[in-house]
């Protein structure tokens, strides 16, 4: 166990090493400096500029220091919004995308699981057939597709929920029903098929025969083996969810990391553009090996590699 | 020989019986049906799921609605009327109305004008032609990146399969559109750069930096899912008795790969290729919608959605047709994509 964990976590950081190098050295060949608007700076203030936040030093340089800075927390200054360092705007803005993901996340896990094993249960009837439209539907629209359709029925004709910020409770439901809608109708889809192929099993049966009561075999039996496609679901979902909040957050007018990451790739606010793919990218790659260690732990049969 | 009258109590069996049967009576005794190849088969399996075909059936109306329709529509995507400005669906402008008092046919506008003038019902078409042909495109680069590499991968084994799992694996997890949207960022200028400067390269104008830039992202990221279903065919493929043979008789890998691999994995390739086109669309519209994607005055699903977005409260249909749309469109293909997986390959059915 302790290898595999040692051998994941070795592969997460060599991943966002890799991450980190290349975002680097990406945003350096960005075209056009990030001092270059309308009315065009002095060469002398460009110098002026380019010195104060090391941009005059050759390329490794720069890589060194950032490098060197990364380690020690620091994803240095904001380069546009004067006197911000990116760990601050970072630290102000993801708690909000964080909130409205993690809660559609819940939703969607919520909403999914018993919805999909509902469906399985009761395969072929009239609820089965009803939730595989409903799921079928789910899955063609695109966060931010749903999230159009939801302002222009809630918001516009109907004028129940607020379309845009985040200053009532009531304003989270249109943006994590947004965000929820794909991954509640892949789960249930996905637990709808898994339930059923656990329902067939031999050990069901066994259960069955021995007078199990019906609750415990589902809940003891058939949800606890079920569940385990929905758990390696979560990693991507995770994902999903991340970059679903950029086009969300820009509907709903939310102030949140996504929001930002946009804006700073327009601004060629290098630094930010780094800290927050590199902070977005470090998060994924959390969540995916924490992932795989829970899945490894709820299901042992994995072979240790 | 003349014949000779038979004795009845003659043991000689009548040589009449033992003549070689005639063609006919050939054909009666074969009780084999014909041979079902294997995409009769599955075509056959696919004429009878009604899903599928009714989904076949709406993606030959969209794509006739966006690649012909346009054509010969009395609008054009890019022509700006600014005396029909902000029409409500099938309202007139004062111009036009008095074209049809004198007599005159107006074409009607479908889901009304933008601010601009321009008939939102024929930019809906060609927004939907952009996304499909980025959909249909980038699916055809996604998979023949992704059978190579997949078919290599599986095929040697070894140190080469291990060192392109790690790749895929790393590619697997970082968060794919963050990567995109910053090598698109990256890319933009320096292609348009190379239009406007190198004559050979003036094509990449025509077609858009914003639509290049997309495929080349593509190409560099999404090969993963495709390579990865590909290497598991070939892993158990390549146990098989026929490629021992192949093999023995001599046949470079190169052979063995495209000639019996490759083609026995075909199925899972196609099934695979088409459930990417509504996962491509969807990455395109996304992009366009942030405001990332095709450059004005071109439309696209998403920046048609993203237009339509600022006019929320006074012109909703303006949001919801192109959204719509989208919906519409992933929807089609995904279904028809669910049907080609259950037709051609069984065993992935769930």
């Amino acid at each position: 166990m302790s290898k595999f964990i040692l051998k994941r976590l070795g592969f997460a950081v060599l991943t966002l090493a890799i991450v980190i190098t290349m975002t680097f050295f990406l945003m350096y060949l960005i075209p056009g400096g990030p001092f270059l608007s309308e009315k065009a700076p002095t060469q002398a203030t460009l110098d002026a500029l380019n010195a104060k936040y090391g941009l005059d030093q050759p390329v490794y340089i720069q890589f060194k220091n950032y490098v060197v800075k990364l380690f020690e927390g620091d994803f240095g200054m904001s380069l546009k919004q004067r006197g911000r360092t990116v760990n601050d705007i970072i630290s102000t803005k993801f708690p909000v995308s964080a909130q409205v993901g993690g809660l559609s996340i819940i939703v969607a896990v919520l909403v999914g699981i018993p919805i999909g094993s509902y469906a399985a249960l009761h395969r072929g009837k009239f609820w089965d057939r009803f939730f595989n439209v409903l799921s079928t539907t789910g899955i063609a629209f695109p966060s931010f597709v749903m999230a159009t359709v939801l302002i222009v029925l809630f918001s516009v004709y109907m004028k129940i929920f607020p379309s845009y910020g985040l200053e009532a409770p009531i304003n989270y439901v249109l943006p994590v029903l947004s965000l929820a809608v794909y991954p509640m109708a892949y789960i249930s889809r996905l637990m709808r098929s898994s339930m059923l192929d656990v329902l067939g099993q031999d050990y069901m049966r066994t259960a069955r025969a021995k007078g199990v009561s019906q609750f415990r075999i589902l809940f003891k039996h058939a949800l606890r083996n079920a569940v385990l496609p929905v758990i390696t679901y979560l990693g991507p979902l995770i994902a999903y969810t991340l970059t679903g909040s950029f086009v969300v957050e820009q509907i709903f007018t939310i102030p949140g990391l996504g929001k930002e990451f946009i804006k700073s790739i327009m601004n060629r606010d290098y630094p930010l553009v780094m800290g927050t793919t590199i902070f977005l990218a470090a998060f994924v790659i959390l969540m995916n090996f924490i992932v795989d260690i829970v899945y490894k732990i709820v299901d042992p049969r994995i072979k240790l590699n | 020989m003349e014949k000779i009258k038979k004795n009845p109590l003659s043991l000689q069996p009548d040589l009449s019986l033992f003549e070689p049967a005639t063609l006919e009576e050939r054909e009666s005794l074969n009780v084999m049906r014909p041979s079902i190849g294997f995409w009769q088969d599955g075509l056959r399996r696919l004429r009878k799921n009604s899903v599928a075909m009714v989904s076949l059936i709406a993606i030959v109306i969209i794509l006739f609605i966006a690649f012909i329709v346009p054509t010969f529509y009395p609008y054009d995507y890019k022509t700006q009327d600014k005396s029909a400005g902000n029409l409500a669906p099938m309202a007139y402008s004062k111009a036009e109305q008095a074209r049809i008092d004198a007599g005159e046919f107006v074409m009607p506008h479908l889901i009304g004008t933008d601010n601009l003038g321009r008939d939102l019902a024929v930019r809906i078409m060609i927004g939907s032609r952009i996304s499909i042909t980025v959909g249909l495109v980038a699916s055809a680069i996604i998979m023949i990146i992704g059978t190579i590499i997949g078919a290599v991968s599986g095929y040697f084994g070894g140190l080469v399969d291990q060192i392109i799992m790690r790749i895929v694996d790393m590619i697997y997890t970082v968060p794919d559109l963050v990567i995109i949207i910053l090598l698109y960022a990256i890319l933009r200028v320096p292609l348009k750069e190379l239009a406007d400067s190198v004559k050979a390269f003036e094509w990449i104008g025509t077609i858009g930096v914003g639509l290049i830039s997309i495929f080349i992202v593509f190409s560099l990221l999404y090969w993963v899912g495709m390579s990865r279903i590909v290497r598991g065919q070939i892993l158990s493929l390549k146990e098989q008795e026929y490629v021992t043979a192949a093999r023995a008789l001599g046949a470079s890998s190169g052979r063995i790969i495209s000639k019996h691999l490759i083609k026995n994995s075909i199925g899972i390739i196609i099934v695979t290729t088409t459930l990417q086109i509504p996962s491509a669309i969807f990455t395109e519209t996304f992009l366009s919608f942030i405001g990332l994607g095709v450059a004005a005055p071109m439309s696209s699903l998403g920046s048609l959605a993203s237009d339509g977005l600022a006019g929320l409260y006074t012109y909703p249909h303006r949001l919801l047709a192109p959204a719509l749309m989208i919906a519409l469109i992933i929807l089609a293909f995904n279904l028809f994509g669910d049907g080609l997986r259950d037709a051609f390959d069984p065993k992935l059915r769930k």
